[in-house]
């Protein structure tokens, strides 16, 4: 149990360009627990997602893993070749992206591709894949598994193909599954649910989460821990309560502002002013501090302390403390 | 339907600038001609608004939420004028903008609608430098556009020097802002905002959002605000009309929306919204989906997900009634 499921270890993704190398994900560490979900969050162009891919090969070409080391229990992953990569893929690693309809063949019936995942990671006939696909199908709540198992994606719903999606994800019971915005296509009512399922399948299988979204209040509702994400770097890392009820990293703080109904009865948001320096223009020092209300003489210069695993919360020189939290 | 008890606040009756009733649109979802006539299949019929009435007073922001399918977007484009009504009216200062014959009056109320669309990326003309589109709604009536262009970039947030740019050149909030100046740029009284802010980051949506409430107060806006997302309905409306399946099932002020939400599906919309605050709970999410709008339930439309559904449900569709300060469509509201 003390050995963590997912190990990220100064990880580092590198996209060789005319203009000079960018850095997407830059010395990212941490861990994800067996059976614990941790949401990774930031706006567009943190390299929230990008972190995810590289976990699982599928970086597209030119971005490559530079640096750093990536554990799936107890093994290094990030140097297998594409063959044994393609084996854990699918069988310790399940993938949930956030169209349903793009990650679903339409020319096959759903069962077929559960089956086809199953036949190819475990060792079992063909008609127990089939039993065991339609086992997936109803526990991830389709009703009338039995009769839905030889329809088409496209005669299934949003929230219901969401649902085939993670039973894919699940079926040949991974250790990790990565979630890349699953709700964010979905109505508010189905987001509800597939939050739920989500929680339940993986208490219950003690599989490891990473549940990447822009969205706090997904976050508040399924993580376990937050790893904030700035520019490529990680900004804050902690229980979602601490992270969410008593934010350190002006970051953080500022994110929390902007979002309606955290500041409940205010008339304006609080802004973070400008916005998140592209790739290839990150200031020196901390790549926050041209927006940061906080800022002090050295933020300009040294880089911002890095986050190590099991290292401090925020990853600032001068993080909200405590007592400051009271007086406000 | 008489205005008795079912009608929108009293207070509302001067001051009025929007005025919606019994507003219905049908869309033909048949398959061609030829396939009906070898399938033998019927026409289809899909009702995406029906029989909804609400006023928009002067200077408020009124805010339709719903999920996807409910009819808040096909109502804003029947306010605008995109999309003719099926039935029912819309009257901008008691101009019917359907059935009123007399064109100088119909263009005069258009020409104070304005509105802004959800994809910042597909709602600007690529080809068009920033000035022309900005200025487009007042060159299209023959207006005198020189100068507008730059007094409205700087007004939402952006360089005067960036009217010779074009789109692409921006990231999507500055795209945003360039909608909204053009959405300025008739000197609108009323601007339907139909998602403005859902493609946007949170940092971004607050700036837009900011902007937004700042220009109400300058220019005397009225805004009709259409979104799913409950957070930032709550933070812009004064009045929230919520939508289910081309109804309105309750419009109630902002805050008492919000503290005694009085209609079940509107109950359990609100428990089904993430939160911010919601750490470590536990709740039980809703069952079941939007039913097929082709086909919707009998009654009330809500009755298949409804927990507290009776019989009379399912056979009687519950009409518009006041409870409280609310307006509530349901039999067992209280």
């Amino acid at each position: 149990m003390s050995e963590p499921t997912l190990s990220l270890r100064d990880l580092t993704v590198e996209i060789p360009t005319r203009h000079g190398i960018l850095r997407p994900v830059d010395r990212v560490s941490y861990d994800i627990a067996a059976g614990e979900i941790l949401g990774v969050v930031g706006e567009s162009g943190a390299g929230k997602s990008m972190a995810g891919n590289a976990v699982i090969g599928l970086l597209n070409r030119p971005a490559r893993i530079a640096g750093g080391e990536v554990w799936l229990n107890g093994t290094r992953i990030d140097e297998l070749g594409r063959e044994p990569m393609r084996r854990l893929r699918g069988k310790q690693i399940g993938m949930v992206f956030q169209d349903p309809l793009t990650s679903l063949n339409p020319l096959l019936t759903v069962g077929d591709q559960i089956a086809e995942t199953i036949l190819e990671h475990l060792p079992v006939s063909r008609s127990e894949a089939r039993a065991r696909a339609i086992a997936a199908l109803d526990e991830v709540g389709i009703p009338a598994a039995r009769d839905r198992v030889d329809s088409y994606p496209h005669a299934f719903s949003g929230g219901m193909r969401q649902r085939v999606v993670i039973a894919l994800a699940l079926c040949a019971e991974p250790s990790l599954v990565i979630a890349d915005e699953p709700t964010t296509a979905l109505d508010v009512s189905v987001q509800a649910q597939i939050i739920a399922l989500l929680k339940r399948l993986c208490r219950e299988r003690g599989t490891a989460v990473m549940l990447v979204t822009h969205d706090m209040g997904v976050i508040a509702e399924a993580a376990d821990r937050v790893a904030v994400m700035y520019a490529g770097r990680l900004a804050e890392i902690g229980p979602v309560a601490g992270v969410l009820g008593a934010p350190r990293h002006p970051y953080t703080v500022g994110l929390m502002g902007s979002t309606p109904g955290a500041s409940r009865g205010q008339r304006r948001l609080t802004q973070i002013p400008g916005a998140m320096p592209r790739l290839g223009a990150l200031p020196q020092g901390c790549a926050f501090h041209p927006r940061c209300p906080r800022r002090g003489l050295n933020c300009d210069v040294d880089p911002a302390p890095r986050l190590d695993a099991d290292g401090g919360r925020a990853a600032c020189w001068y993080p909200v403390t405590e007592t400051e939290k009271a007086e406000a | 339907m008489s205005d008795k008890g079912t009608g929108p606040h009293p207070a509302a009756q001067d001051g009025t600038l929007v005025r919606i009733r019994k507003l219905t649109r049908v869309f033909d979802v048949s398959k061609p001609w030829l396939n009906r006539v070898i399938e033998r299949l019927p026409r289809a019929r899909l009702t995406a608004v029906s029989d909804v009435s609400f006023d928009i007073p002067e200077r408020g922001v009124y805010a339709l939420v719903g999920e996807s399918g409910s009819g808040k977007s096909t109502i804003g484009k029947m306010v605008v004028g995109l999309l003719d009504p099926s039935e029912g009216e819309v009257r901008v200062r008691d101009v019917d903008l359907a059935s009123e014959t007399d064109a100088a009056k119909v263009a005069a109320a258009r020409s104070e609608i304005q509105m802004i669309f959800q994809d910042p990326y597909a709602s600007l003309n690529p080809r068009w430098r920033v000035r022309d589109i900005i200025a487009e709604p007042v060159a299209a009536r023959g207006g005198d556009t020189r100068g507008l262009a730059e007094r409205l970039l700087e007004q939402v947030g952006l360089a005067a020097e960036d009217a010779v740019k074009y789109p692409h050149e921006f990231s999507g909030g500055q795209r945003q802002r360039i909608c909204i100046a053009r959405a300025l740029a008739a000197n609108p009284k009323l601007i339907v905002c139909d998602e403005p802010t859902s493609a946007l980051d949170v940092s971004v949506q607050a700036q837009v959002l900011n902007l937004m409430s700042d220009l109400r107060e300058e220019y005397g806006l009225t805004y009709l605000f259409i979104s799913h997302d409950l957070t930032v309905v709550q933070h812009m409306a004064d009045t929230i009309g919520v939508l289910y399946l081309g109804r309105l099932v309750e419009e109630a002020a902002s805050d008492a929306l919000f503290e005694t939400p009085r209609h079940p599906y509107t109950q359990m919309l609100f428990a089904a919204a993430p939160r911010m605050d919601a750490y470590g709970r536990e709740v039980e999410p809703p069952k079941g989906e939007i039913p097929d709008p082709i086909n919707p339930p009998a009654g009330c439309a809500f009755h298949p997900r409804c927990p507290i559904a009776v019989a009379r449900c399912k056979s009687e569709r519950p009409e518009m009634r006041r409870v409280g300060g609310a307006r509530v469509a349901c039999h067992l509201a209280e």
